[in-house]
């Protein structure tokens, strides 16, 4: 029981931002209501959303996927003891990573509770479900788990193009600006958390490209110079720290984005949409980790058509899993459904029966993306899919 | 029935059973239907009845001497004790005397295999005329023309114990009586005439300290052992199943022990009755109705029979198409098959049950805790019921769980393990992990061996014990710390041999017990139950008490609270959930 409070070994060098103020202060308040309510011998209980697609809405207003008034309470019992118990541990710890400016990955996260006796986690993954938990309660806060200081152990995505960034040292916190058009023959790498950065940039829009060999062309033969624009590299569903970076960005600089990624069932439904929309398991997070301003460049079902790639034996007869997927999204996805254009292109999707890939515009020649599809296609932004 | 089926011997059909001449005067021998003497043959019949003779009836057990529970040295010794405590209590019950009882087996010197078995009693003693029968005659007994419940049925147990001591050592049972404190005691020493058996005896007046009793003194060829079916064990399920009789017990080694009294209460006298009409097979119909002294058939059936009344002697009489008035000693063979049959289809009330003592609930109770210390203890008593004509009486107890198996909640809402029990008591009661022990009796006799032929085994493995909460693999005894005692008392105890080690399989006698070990399942079972409970609420608290100090923690590391304000919110948690838990 006797367990001394831990030192803290790192003295922050920066000031509190408002945000890790208002971070340290939901976790208190969070703490301290519990501690009252066992001073009055009542049993404590936690109050956060109820995280499932059921408590979620797709908001056409604010464009994305927003959480409902759904709340669970969870009270202290035998099933609950442990949970309880270990959410106000990594409460802890989260307080202490803020204290000291510090972030640890969720992993860390995990191996950080070996010490903490019989409340120690077994897997990850209960760490995990513990930290969502956290997350969804202080979401009503508009705290991420980003201010919580743990960040996933997963690749954020590359930068390159039309833009300075405003980052700060480590150590000093002194002011750091990184110019996106002279990174050599690399790029910027997106970090976990980008709730500091700050923008310069006179682009015209961002290119969210989906895998790393399109957007290794594009950065390659400097598309951004040509088209004035910022070249974002996903690979993939984004991740949090992509779309949250993504989202500041074109707030921030009021810029628009565009979605280029594969024509499937899976490049529409899950990479498209959860840029623009968020995913609806997570969708206490949603507020932050989405880009209502993204819009759908391509490739689009039409564009099969329009470029004949079907002609050129470009293309690959949809899985099963792709219908699947693709059926799943027009009948449930509240998005899809409220969007007619993009019910008409899933359709004409399933119609044809074939997908179609970024890079198989290369059946033309390599560069044929570079020299016709997008300027083509860049040429007339209204005929974007919302 | 008309036609008649005895004319191979020529026989009259109609003649009356009482014109038959005794064995003396003509046998019904073999040899007369034997034929002509043949060529070649090996034997002629006239020679083989040269060899043909009579059998004692010692001769025959000291051959068969397994039958009556002889088969082993080891055995041998149990069933001699067996034999004479079970007539000790006995006499000591007729005469309603509470039972004390001094049983000894010392060793033989110089005789590695050679023991003495000494069984006292307190009981009113024998009379000097019989001394010599009761122990030197095979079946001699007062039991087995009665129905009576008694431990003792055939009248054969101690004379073969004799028998078989003199068989393996030579020596001749001792025997030491007094039947009152005015008389002076009698020392016997009886030898058994096998070709004969007929006994033959030295007498001898003495002084014994013992106003009354009887006091038996064998020696056999016998071996030791303890454990299973021992002579331990059984002297302690005869102390659980009589826990009105005082055993004071030294054996070899010369260890005392004492089983001492569970009550003061004998157990109820127990009346002898008439045999119910319905249990009656047609031979002894027949020899009945010829030994009858009644003059007519009515009177016959209501003075031979129980139940039986001047209507239903009436209805069986007009079933059979004979009058009433019939005189018994003429019923001719035909009439008695169609009588027997009448007797069958009339509807007769079923037999009185009091001449039945059950041990009962209460004394079963006591005689388990008694001996056997457990968590749990229940007992069920069956009302009587009949087989064959028999009434019988099923009883069932057991006790269940090693003290400190399992967990108990105090006063104060705490679950703590109970305190341990001393190993030494837990003989009967085997590991949670092992089939539990059952504990077999007949008319308060332990049955040891011979456990898979017996009813009883069979009743209880057909018993589905998994609804009680216990495993049970298929056809085999269900697993678990656990003493199960099945008591079956009855006038006439069907054993399927004459040494009384099984239960013959009737269906009545099956469902019975059945119903009886159901019954304490059924209790069994909501205790199992609210132990498992117990069990996993002793869990929960656990695991609560477990994470409970780091919800301390968490608030002390982002409150910054002192130790004491940490220490009495853990406090006030743990309170909290225990005063909010039933179970």
């Amino acid at each position: 029981m006797a367990v001394k409070k831990k030192k803290i070994t790192r003295q922050r060098a920066r000031k509190l931002t408002p945000l890790d103020r208002t971070t340290l202060k939901c976790i208190e308040d969070e703490a301290r209501r519990i501690h009252e309510t066992i001073q009055k011998k009542k049993k404590p209980e936690i109050v956060f959303p109820v995280r499932s697609l059921k408590n979620v809405t797709y908001d056409r207003r604010s464009g994305y996927f927003k959480l409902g008034r759904g709340r669970k309470r969870r009270d202290l019992t035998v099933n609950s003891v442990k949970a309880f118990a270990q959410m106000l541990r990594m409460m802890a710890a989260s307080m202490e990573l803020i204290r000291t400016d510090d972030t640890a990955t969720k992993r860390e996260a995990y191996y950080n509770s070996k010490n903490w006796g019989d409340a120690k986690f077994k897997e990850q993954t209960e760490s995990d479900t513990v930290m969502d938990d956290i997350e969804a309660m202080f979401s009503l806060h508009k705290v991420s788990r980003e201010q919580l200081r743990f960040k996933p152990a997963e690749h954020g995505g590359s930068v390159t193009g039309k833009l300075i960034i405003i980052d700060h040292d480590i150590e000093t916190g002194a002011k750091e600006e990184i110019d996106c058009t002279r990174m050599g023959s690399s790029a910027w790498r997106i970090p976990a958390r980008v709730e500091h950065l700050d923008f310069k940039t006179d682009a015209d829009f961002v290119l969210a490209i989906e895998t790393n060999g399109m957007y290794e062309r594009l950065a390659s033969h400097k598309f951004w110079r040509t088209h004035n624009c910022i070249l974002v590299e996903m690979g993939g569903v984004p991740t949090r720290s992509c779309r949250r970076f993504l989202r500041i960005l074109s707030d921030k600089k009021k810029i628009p984005v565009y979605a280029f990624v594969d024509c499937d069932p899976y490049g529409i439904a899950n990479i498209y949409r959860s840029l623009k929309v968020g995913s609806g398991n997570a969708a206490h997070i949603n507020t932050f980790f989405c880009v209502p301003n993204a819009r759908f460049l391509g490739v689009t079902p039409q564009d099969i058509v329009d470029y004949g790639l079907r002609e050129k034996d470009a293309v690959h007869p949809l899985k099963e899993v792709d219908i699947k997927r693709a059926k799943d999204a027009l009948k449930n996805d509240p998005f899809f459904q409220t969007h007619k254009a993009w019910k008409k292109a899933l359709e004409q999707l399933l119609r044809m029966g074939v997908r179609a890939e970024q890079q198989a515009f290369a059946a033309f020649d390599l560069n044929f993306v570079i020299r016709e599809y997008l300027p083509a296609k860049l040429k007339k932004p209204g005929s974007f899919l919302p | 029935m008309k036609g008649g089926q005895m004319d191979l011997f020529g026989g009259k059909p109609e003649e009356p059973i009482s014109a038959w001449k005794s064995e003396e005067g003509r046998r019904m021998a073999t040899s007369k239907v034997g034929g002509k003497r043949k060529k070649g043959r090996r034997a002629s019949a006239e020679s083989m009845a040269k060899a043909q003779r009579e059998i004692s009836v010692s001769e025959f057990f000291t051959k068969n001497r397994h039958l009556l529970g002889f088969d082993s040295p080891r055995k041998a010794l149990l069933t001699g004790i067996k034999e004479a405590v079970d007539n000790s209590l006995d006499a000591c019950e007729e005469a309603g005397i509470l039972p004390e009882i001094h049983v000894e087996i010392r060793q033989i010197p110089k005789h590695e295999n050679r023991f003495t078995m000494i069984v006292e009693d307190n009981g009113p003693g024998i009379l000097k005329t019989q001394i010599p029968n009761i122990f030197g005659k095979l079946l001699y007994g007062s039991k087995f023309h009665r129905l009576r419940q008694s431990r003792g049925q055939q009248g054969i147990g101690i004379s073969a114990a004799g028998m078989y001591g003199q068989l393996t050592t030579g020596s001749p049972i001792r025997i030491l009586s007094r039947t009152s404190p005015r008389k002076k005691a009698l020392s016997f020493k009886v030898r058994i005439d096998t070709t004969r058996n007929r006994p033959e005896f030295k007498e001898v007046e003495c002084d014994w300290e013992k106003a009354h009793g009887t006091r038996v003194e064998i020696d056999m060829e016998a071996e030791f052992r303890r454990g299973v079916r021992s002579v331990d064990e059984y002297l302690k399920q005869t102390a659980v199943a009589n826990p009105h009789v005082k055993i004071h017990y030294r054996d070899p080694s010369g260890k005392e022990t004492i089983y001492e009294r569970g009550t003061d209460q004998l157990p109820s006298e127990t009346k002898e009755i008439k045999p119910h009409p319905h249990g009656v097979e047609l031979g002894l119909l027949i020899k009945m109705l010829a030994d009858s002294k009644e003059r007519t058939l009515s009177s016959f059936l209501q003075q031979e029979f129980s139940r039986v009344g001047g209507t239903v002697a009436r209805k069986i009489c007009e079933g059979a198409r004979l009058s009433t008035r019939a005189n018994p000693k003429r019923i001719a063979r035909q009439e008695a098959d169609a009588l027997h049959k009448s007797i069958q289809k009339t509807r007769i009330m079923a037999p009185p049950t009091n001449c039945i003592a059950p041990i009962g609930e209460e004394t079963l109770l006591a005689g388990l805790r008694k001996e056997i210390k457990a968590d749990f203890y229940i007992a069920a008593t069956r009302p009587p019921a009949v087989y064959r004509g028999n009434p019988f009486l099923v009883e069932a107890a057991l006790a269940f769980g090693r003290e400190g198996d399992t967990m108990e909640v105090t006063e104060e809402g705490k679950i703590r393990s109970r305190k341990k029990a001393k190993a030494a008591d837990t003989e009967l009661l085997g590991n949670a992990d092992e089939p539990i022990r059952l504990v077999r009796f007949a008319n308060r006799v332990p049955l040891q061996y011979q456990q898979g032929a017996c009813a009883i085994t069979k009743s209880v493995i057909g018993v589905n014990w998994r609804s009680y909460g216990l495993q049970q693999p298929k056809g085999a005894l269900p697993i678990g710390a656990m003493v199960l005692i099945v008591h079956i008392a009855s006038v006439w105890v069907p054993f399927t041999s004459e040494s009384k080690e099984a239960i013959a399989s009737y269906p009545e006698i099956i469902k019975e017990i059945k119903l009886a070990v159901q019954e304490c399942g059924r209790k069994l079972g909501t205790h199992i139950r609210k132990g498992k409970r117990i069990e996993r609420e002793y869990q929960k608290r656990s695991y609560i008490e477990k994470y409970l100090p780091h919800i301390g923690i968490g608030l002390q590391e982002i409150l910054e609270i002192p130790d004491r304000e940490r220490d009495a919110d853990v406090a006030i948690l743990q309170e909290i959930l225990e005063k909010s838990r039933k179970f």
